[in-house]
């Protein structure tokens, strides 16, 4: 039973390596990205020392490992979903032996894995001799981090799969999605960090679970977090990583009951 | 003459096919509306804990970034050669233009305009208005066709980047992935050119001048002196690039093969 997922993974990871050669200007995309915002957040700083508890070069490293987080964490599974529903082809999938929506996470994770070591990291080392970076410096900082990114590669699976959902309610949900690509990137502090908010618009984004995708983990990497913030903020990952099951499955509930299939 | 009537069937047949697929249209709209805000936020937030970036206050950083929304949208609406490569090289759509009377870009651009995108000006024009308004902006009664030319002239430099970019496709079969590359340096032209470094800044003068959809022409609006050199060089970077763009299109067409099949 486990080893027919694992076998997903590494089918999803051998997919996407014989593809590697689109992930290579990725990098470069994502270098171009960073570099904007380095050269936009030196000027916004000028001579402040800080702004939303973060320093000039708290912030650079912010906002690089923040892409290359994204560079992980990012799957179109939803768009999958919703090519699979347009087409038909989710008839099939619901048939076959295995839980339809695992086989998508397990997909998700497999490209998670190659996109790791193939996008993020070697970005990250590019990035590392273009920009000044500056690493945690305490070994537990790295595994506090390891574990905050896995979590929020998690939570934005979860939201991809009920952006995902939608499509068995609305067919046509290409809006949506594509909405909810930027709103997650401005919502989740890949952007800007959540600290920079105005205060009301922080009191309503602290109860989002976007936060939890780029925000938390970021603050861990570059300090921003530290002590035993960083264990609450571990604990409201994981909060929000079980508390999204409740919307998944009650979609998936209702998807089952209400589909349609046209032909096939 | 017979150039415009084509333009005048293909606009009908492009709205009676969108109006088939209404939400698809909608959603298109609504998510290049949610894409510029979320740049809008990102001004707004920061001019919240800072008065001047690099000397430019944000009125003018608003105002540079609504008259950035504007050439875009109009460069988009006719030029949307994003998938140029895939859809007329790889899938082989190009041998067809290629047997028509009309000229081949311009067959192209028919097939591929995007008319919805024109409703981002709108966005711009309402931020520009805004920022004009909230600093007292004297407006003379030629300005409006200053700006028109200058709109023009930055999306010539768009169409010209993009047309070459774009012609790529006909001397190489595989993705290149340029085009999004191209696309992330566009948006360094959305803030005023001296917080970059002078490599940067050389680059988005000279070699991909990206510097001449945004701040350059804005600088006329905005009179900012040290500009004044490059917001007349505008119209000429446009009709240079342009003509640059086509080209090397002409020549890609030239030495075109189809892709078989």
């Amino acid at each position: 039973m486990f080893s027919m997922y694992v076998e997903m993974i590494r089918i999803r990871f051998l997919m996407m390596l014989a593809y590697r050669v689109n992930y290579y200007s990725g990098i470069a995309v994502y270098s171009i990205n960073i570099g904007a915002y380095y050269f936009l957040w030196n000027a916004i700083y000028g001579d402040k020392v800080t702004m939303g508890g973060l320093t000039a070069l708290q912030m650079v490293t912010y906002v690089s490992i923040s892409w290359m987080a994204r560079a992980f964490y990012f799957n179109n599974i939803d768009q999958e979903m919703a090519q699979e529903v347009k087409e038909g082809k989710v008839a099939i999938e619901l048939i076959r032996p295995y839980h339809y929506l695992a086989t998508k996470i397990m997909q998700a994770m497999g490209e998670g894995i190659f996109r790791f070591l193939f996008f993020s990291l070697p970005g990250m080392i590019i990035i590392t001799f273009i920009f000044p970076i500056q690493y945690p410096s305490g070994f537990s900082i790295w595994g506090w981090y390891g574990i905050s990114l896995l979590f929020s590669f998690f939570i934005n699976t979860q939201i991809n799969l009920i952006t995902g959902l939608l499509t068995f309610f609305f067919y046509n949900n290409e809006g949506i999605m594509r909405a909810k690509r930027v709103l997650v990137d401005l919502f989740s502090g890949l952007i800007l960090p959540i600290s920079l908010y105005p205060e009301w618009a922080q009191a309503i984004l602290n109860y989002l679970p976007f936060q939890a995708i780029s925000y938390l983990p970021g603050m861990i990497f570059t300090g921003g977090i530290q002590g035993e913030q960083i264990f609450l903020s571990l604990g409201q990952q994981f909060l929000w990583i079980l508390l999204l099951w409740i919307p998944i499955g009650m979609l998936w509930w209702q998807a089952k009951k209400n589909l349609v299939i046209q032909g096939g | 003459m017979h150039y415009l009537s084509l333009f005048w069937y293909y606009m009908k047949q492009y709205f009676k096919s969108r109006m088939e697929y209404r939400t698809d249209l909608l959603n298109g709209i609504f998510s290049d509306l949610i894409f510029q805000t979320t740049n809008l936020v990102f001004i707004l937030v920061v001019f919240q804990h800072t008065a001047f970036l690099e000397g430019w206050n944000k009125n003018e950083i608003l105002f540079i970034y609504g008259f950035f929304l504007v050439p875009y949208a109009v460069f988009g609406t006719f030029f949307n050669l994003w998938n140029f490569q895939e859809k007329y090289i790889i899938k082989g759509e190009m041998d067809r233009v290629l047997t028509r009377p009309a000229h081949n870009l311009f067959q192209v651009m028919l097939e591929t305009m995007d008319p919805p995108s024109l409703l981002g000006a709108i966005t711009g024009m309402v931020i520009m208005g805004y920022s004009a308004f909230d600093m007292g902006m004297e407006i003379a009664w030629y300005d409006p066709f200053i700006f028109l030319g200058l709109v023009v002239s930055a999306a010539l430099v768009y169409g010209g980047v993009y047309t070459g970019i774009a012609a790529i496709g006909f001397f190489s079969d595989s993705k290149t992935g340029i085009t999004p590359m191209i696309w992330n340096i566009q948006n360094y032209g959305r803030y005023p050119v001296n917080i970059y470094n002078k490599v940067i800044k050389f680059i988005l003068t000279w070699i991909l001048p990206f510097a001449f959809v945004g701040v350059y022409p804005a600088s006329y609006f905005l009179k900012k002196e040290e500009f004044a050199f490059y917001l007349y060089l505008t119209p000429v970077i446009g009709i240079v690039f342009f003509f640059l763009g086509i080209t090397i299109w002409n020549i890609g067409v030239k030495n075109y093969r189809g892709a078989g099949s």
